[in-house]
Protein backbone atom coordinates (compact mmCIF):
# COMPACT_ATOMS: atom_id res chain seq x y z
CA UNK A 1 0.00 0.00 0.00
CA UNK A 2 1.52 3.34 -1.02
CA UNK A 3 2.12 5.82 1.73
CA UNK A 4 0.16 9.07 1.41
CA UNK A 5 1.69 12.27 0.10
CA UNK A 6 -0.07 14.23 2.73
CA UNK A 7 -2.01 12.93 5.64
CA UNK A 8 -4.54 14.72 7.76
CA UNK A 9 -3.15 17.40 9.96
CA UNK A 10 -3.04 16.46 13.60
CA UNK A 11 -6.00 18.24 15.19
CA UNK A 12 -3.76 19.44 18.01
CA UNK A 13 -1.73 21.47 15.53
CA UNK A 14 -4.78 23.47 14.55
CA UNK A 15 -5.22 25.10 17.95
CA UNK A 16 -8.59 26.80 18.34
CA UNK A 17 -9.65 26.01 14.81
CA UNK A 18 -12.82 24.12 14.09
CA UNK A 19 -13.67 22.03 11.08
CA UNK A 20 -15.92 24.03 8.74
CA UNK A 21 -16.37 21.55 5.91
CA UNK A 22 -14.86 18.55 4.22
CA UNK A 23 -14.83 17.54 0.57
CA UNK A 24 -13.76 14.58 -1.51
CA UNK A 25 -11.33 15.38 -4.29
CA UNK A 26 -11.87 13.26 -7.39
CA UNK A 27 -12.38 15.36 -10.51
CA UNK A 28 -11.15 18.81 -11.54
CA UNK A 29 -14.66 20.07 -10.78
CA UNK A 30 -13.99 19.28 -7.10
CA UNK A 31 -11.03 21.69 -7.13
CA UNK A 32 -13.44 24.39 -8.31
CA UNK A 33 -15.90 23.48 -5.56
CA UNK A 34 -13.33 23.74 -2.76
CA UNK A 35 -11.81 27.00 -3.89
CA UNK A 36 -15.27 28.52 -4.32
CA UNK A 37 -16.17 27.38 -0.79
CA UNK A 38 -13.01 29.02 0.58
CA UNK A 39 -13.61 32.23 -1.41
CA UNK A 40 -17.24 32.41 -0.27
CA UNK A 41 -16.31 32.09 3.39
CA UNK A 42 -13.56 34.71 3.11
CA UNK A 43 -15.83 37.19 1.31
CA UNK A 44 -18.57 36.73 3.89
CA UNK A 45 -16.04 37.51 6.61
CA UNK A 46 -14.68 40.67 5.08
CA UNK A 47 -11.39 39.53 3.54
CA UNK A 48 -9.99 41.85 0.86
CA UNK A 49 -10.54 40.93 -2.78
CA UNK A 50 -6.80 40.43 -3.24
CA UNK A 51 -6.47 38.11 -0.26
CA UNK A 52 -9.48 36.10 -1.43
CA UNK A 53 -7.95 35.67 -4.88
CA UNK A 54 -4.52 34.82 -3.49
CA UNK A 55 -5.76 32.21 -1.08
CA UNK A 56 -8.34 30.71 -3.45
CA UNK A 57 -5.60 30.38 -6.08
CA UNK A 58 -3.30 28.59 -3.62
CA UNK A 59 -6.18 26.29 -2.67
CA UNK A 60 -6.86 25.56 -6.32
CA UNK A 61 -3.21 24.63 -6.88
CA UNK A 62 -2.96 22.14 -4.03
CA UNK A 63 -6.38 20.61 -4.74
CA UNK A 64 -5.55 20.15 -8.42
CA UNK A 65 -2.16 18.75 -7.45
CA UNK A 66 -3.86 16.06 -5.37
CA UNK A 67 -6.32 15.25 -8.16
CA UNK A 68 -3.90 15.28 -11.08
CA UNK A 69 -0.77 13.78 -9.51
CA UNK A 70 -2.06 11.72 -6.63
CA UNK A 71 -5.33 10.14 -7.68
CA UNK A 72 -7.52 12.36 -5.54
CA UNK A 73 -7.89 12.81 -1.83
CA UNK A 74 -9.73 14.77 0.78
CA UNK A 75 -9.92 18.44 1.54
CA UNK A 76 -10.84 20.09 4.83
CA UNK A 77 -11.44 23.71 5.70
CA UNK A 78 -10.76 24.82 9.27
CA UNK A 79 -11.56 28.19 10.81
CA UNK A 80 -10.46 30.00 13.89
CA UNK A 81 -13.33 32.49 14.29
CA UNK A 82 -11.57 34.59 16.91
CA UNK A 83 -8.30 34.96 15.05
CA UNK A 84 -10.15 35.34 11.71
CA UNK A 85 -7.92 32.65 10.33
CA UNK A 86 -8.68 30.04 7.74
CA UNK A 87 -6.60 26.90 7.25
CA UNK A 88 -7.02 24.18 4.70
CA UNK A 89 -5.67 20.67 4.76
CA UNK A 90 -5.35 18.59 1.67
CA UNK A 91 -4.78 14.88 2.03
CA UNK A 92 -4.05 12.77 -1.01
CA UNK A 93 -3.59 9.16 -1.99
CA UNK A 94 -0.40 9.52 -4.00
CA UNK A 95 2.88 7.68 -3.59
CA UNK A 96 4.47 10.61 -1.78
CA UNK A 97 6.88 13.31 -2.86
CA UNK A 98 10.48 12.13 -2.71
CA UNK A 99 12.08 15.53 -2.75
CA UNK A 100 9.81 18.25 -1.37
CA UNK A 101 12.34 21.03 -1.98
CA UNK A 102 12.59 19.98 -5.62
CA UNK A 103 8.79 19.81 -6.00
CA UNK A 104 8.56 23.37 -4.70
CA UNK A 105 11.14 24.65 -7.18
CA UNK A 106 9.74 26.80 -9.97
CA UNK A 107 10.01 25.05 -13.30
CA UNK A 108 10.13 21.55 -11.87
CA UNK A 109 7.23 19.34 -12.97
CA UNK A 110 6.56 15.65 -12.73
CA UNK A 111 3.49 15.69 -14.91
CA UNK A 112 3.81 17.98 -17.93
CA UNK A 113 2.57 21.05 -16.09
CA UNK A 114 4.29 24.38 -15.79
CA UNK A 115 6.00 23.53 -12.53
CA UNK A 116 4.74 26.60 -10.73
CA UNK A 117 1.83 25.13 -8.82
CA UNK A 118 3.23 24.10 -5.45
CA UNK A 119 5.88 26.79 -5.26
CA UNK A 120 3.27 29.34 -6.29
CA UNK A 121 0.83 28.11 -3.66
CA UNK A 122 3.57 28.44 -1.05
CA UNK A 123 4.19 32.05 -2.05
CA UNK A 124 0.48 32.91 -2.01
CA UNK A 125 -0.27 31.47 1.43
CA UNK A 126 0.83 32.98 4.73
CA UNK A 127 1.83 29.60 6.01
CA UNK A 128 2.43 26.52 3.93
CA UNK A 129 3.57 23.10 4.92
CA UNK A 130 3.96 19.80 3.14
CA UNK A 131 4.35 16.60 5.02
CA UNK A 132 4.92 13.54 2.95
CA UNK A 133 5.35 9.78 3.29
CA UNK A 134 6.35 9.91 6.94
CA UNK A 135 3.09 11.69 7.69
CA UNK A 136 1.67 15.16 7.37
CA UNK A 137 -0.17 17.59 5.19
CA UNK A 138 0.25 20.82 3.31
CA UNK A 139 -1.54 23.52 5.20
CA UNK A 140 -2.04 27.04 4.00
CA UNK B 1 -23.76 26.59 -12.55
CA UNK B 2 -22.89 24.75 -15.70
CA UNK B 3 -20.04 26.41 -17.55
CA UNK B 4 -20.82 26.87 -21.19
CA UNK B 5 -17.98 28.62 -22.90
CA UNK B 6 -19.18 30.64 -25.86
CA UNK B 7 -17.40 31.57 -29.07
CA UNK B 8 -18.80 34.57 -30.97
CA UNK B 9 -17.65 36.30 -34.13
CA UNK B 10 -17.01 40.03 -33.62
CA UNK B 11 -15.72 41.80 -36.73
CA UNK B 12 -12.84 39.53 -37.83
CA UNK B 13 -12.16 38.24 -34.38
CA UNK B 14 -13.50 35.40 -32.31
CA UNK B 15 -14.62 36.35 -28.85
CA UNK B 16 -14.18 33.46 -26.45
CA UNK B 17 -15.71 33.86 -23.00
CA UNK B 18 -14.16 31.44 -20.55
CA UNK B 19 -16.38 30.40 -17.66
CA UNK B 20 -15.19 30.21 -14.07
CA UNK B 21 -15.93 26.52 -13.63
CA UNK B 22 -14.63 25.22 -16.95
CA UNK B 23 -13.77 21.52 -16.78
CA UNK B 24 -10.92 19.61 -18.43
CA UNK B 25 -13.32 18.03 -20.91
CA UNK B 26 -14.79 21.39 -21.86
CA UNK B 27 -11.29 22.78 -22.43
CA UNK B 28 -10.42 20.04 -24.89
CA UNK B 29 -13.71 20.64 -26.67
CA UNK B 30 -13.05 24.38 -26.70
CA UNK B 31 -9.59 23.92 -28.28
CA UNK B 32 -11.19 21.82 -30.97
CA UNK B 33 -14.03 24.24 -31.68
CA UNK B 34 -11.76 27.27 -31.61
CA UNK B 35 -9.14 25.87 -34.00
CA UNK B 36 -11.84 24.80 -36.47
CA UNK B 37 -13.56 28.18 -36.33
CA UNK B 38 -10.30 30.05 -36.90
CA UNK B 39 -9.47 28.06 -40.02
CA UNK B 40 -13.02 28.11 -41.42
CA UNK B 41 -13.63 31.84 -41.01
CA UNK B 42 -10.22 33.37 -41.84
CA UNK B 43 -9.96 34.86 -38.42
CA UNK B 44 -7.33 37.57 -37.71
CA UNK B 45 -7.64 37.62 -33.99
CA UNK B 46 -8.89 35.76 -30.97
CA UNK B 47 -10.07 37.61 -27.89
CA UNK B 48 -10.16 35.56 -24.71
CA UNK B 49 -12.55 37.17 -22.26
CA UNK B 50 -11.61 36.09 -18.74
CA UNK B 51 -13.73 38.61 -16.84
CA UNK B 52 -15.80 35.74 -15.41
CA UNK B 53 -12.70 34.21 -13.82
CA UNK B 54 -12.30 34.92 -10.12
CA UNK B 55 -8.96 33.19 -10.11
CA UNK B 56 -6.41 32.07 -12.67
CA UNK B 57 -4.31 29.21 -11.33
CA UNK B 58 -1.46 27.55 -13.21
CA UNK B 59 -3.89 25.13 -14.84
CA UNK B 60 -6.11 27.87 -16.26
CA UNK B 61 -2.98 29.85 -17.15
CA UNK B 62 -1.76 26.90 -19.15
CA UNK B 63 -5.12 26.67 -20.92
CA UNK B 64 -4.89 30.35 -21.89
CA UNK B 65 -1.32 29.85 -23.15
CA UNK B 66 -2.36 26.79 -25.18
CA UNK B 67 -5.34 28.53 -26.76
CA UNK B 68 -3.07 31.44 -27.68
CA UNK B 69 -0.41 29.08 -29.08
CA UNK B 70 -2.94 27.25 -31.23
CA UNK B 71 -4.35 30.55 -32.53
CA UNK B 72 -0.90 31.83 -33.38
CA UNK B 73 -0.08 28.70 -35.41
CA UNK B 74 -3.30 29.35 -37.31
CA UNK B 75 -2.21 32.96 -37.95
CA UNK B 76 -4.52 34.67 -35.48
CA UNK B 77 -3.29 37.04 -32.77
CA UNK B 78 -4.61 36.58 -29.28
CA UNK B 79 -5.70 39.19 -26.80
CA UNK B 80 -6.72 38.43 -23.26
CA UNK B 81 -9.32 40.89 -21.98
CA UNK B 82 -11.13 41.44 -18.73
CA UNK B 83 -8.40 40.31 -16.34
CA UNK B 84 -9.29 41.42 -12.83
CA UNK B 85 -6.57 43.44 -11.06
CA UNK B 86 -6.42 40.88 -8.25
CA UNK B 87 -5.86 38.13 -10.83
CA UNK B 88 -3.00 40.12 -12.40
CA UNK B 89 -1.30 40.54 -9.01
CA UNK B 90 -1.74 36.87 -8.17
CA UNK B 91 -0.42 35.71 -11.56
CA UNK B 92 2.76 37.71 -11.04
CA UNK B 93 3.18 36.24 -7.56
CA UNK B 94 2.62 32.76 -8.99
CA UNK B 95 5.40 33.44 -11.49
CA UNK B 96 3.10 32.80 -14.46
CA UNK B 97 3.93 34.34 -17.79
CA UNK B 98 1.71 34.25 -20.83
CA UNK B 99 4.21 34.89 -23.61
CA UNK B 100 1.91 34.13 -26.56
CA UNK B 101 -0.76 36.51 -25.43
CA UNK B 102 -1.23 40.24 -25.42
CA UNK B 103 -3.60 41.81 -22.99
CA UNK B 104 -6.16 44.55 -23.51
CA UNK B 105 -8.22 46.25 -20.86
CA UNK B 106 -11.51 45.88 -22.72
CA UNK B 107 -13.07 44.33 -25.80
CA UNK B 108 -13.06 47.74 -27.52
CA UNK B 109 -9.37 48.17 -26.78
CA UNK B 110 -8.59 44.69 -28.16
CA UNK B 111 -10.61 45.30 -31.35
CA UNK B 112 -8.84 48.63 -31.91
CA UNK B 113 -5.47 46.89 -31.61
CA UNK B 114 -6.53 44.13 -34.00
CA UNK B 115 -7.77 46.63 -36.63
CA UNK B 116 -4.28 48.14 -36.75
CA UNK B 117 -2.71 44.85 -37.79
Amino acid sequence: MPSPSYVAFDEKDLGAQVLLSQFKLKTSGDAVTVRQAVARYMKEHGASALNVTRFATAVSEIARNAIVHAGGGEFSIYVDPRAKRLSVVCWDKGPGIEDVALALTDGYTSGGGLGRGLGGAQRLAQKFEIRTAVGGAPAC
Amino acid sequence: MAGVTSINLVEHALLVSIQDDITDTEILELQDRLSNKISENRIDGVILDISALEIVDTFVGRVIAQLAGISRLLAADTYVVGMRPTVAVTLVELGMYLPETRTALSLTHALTQLRRL
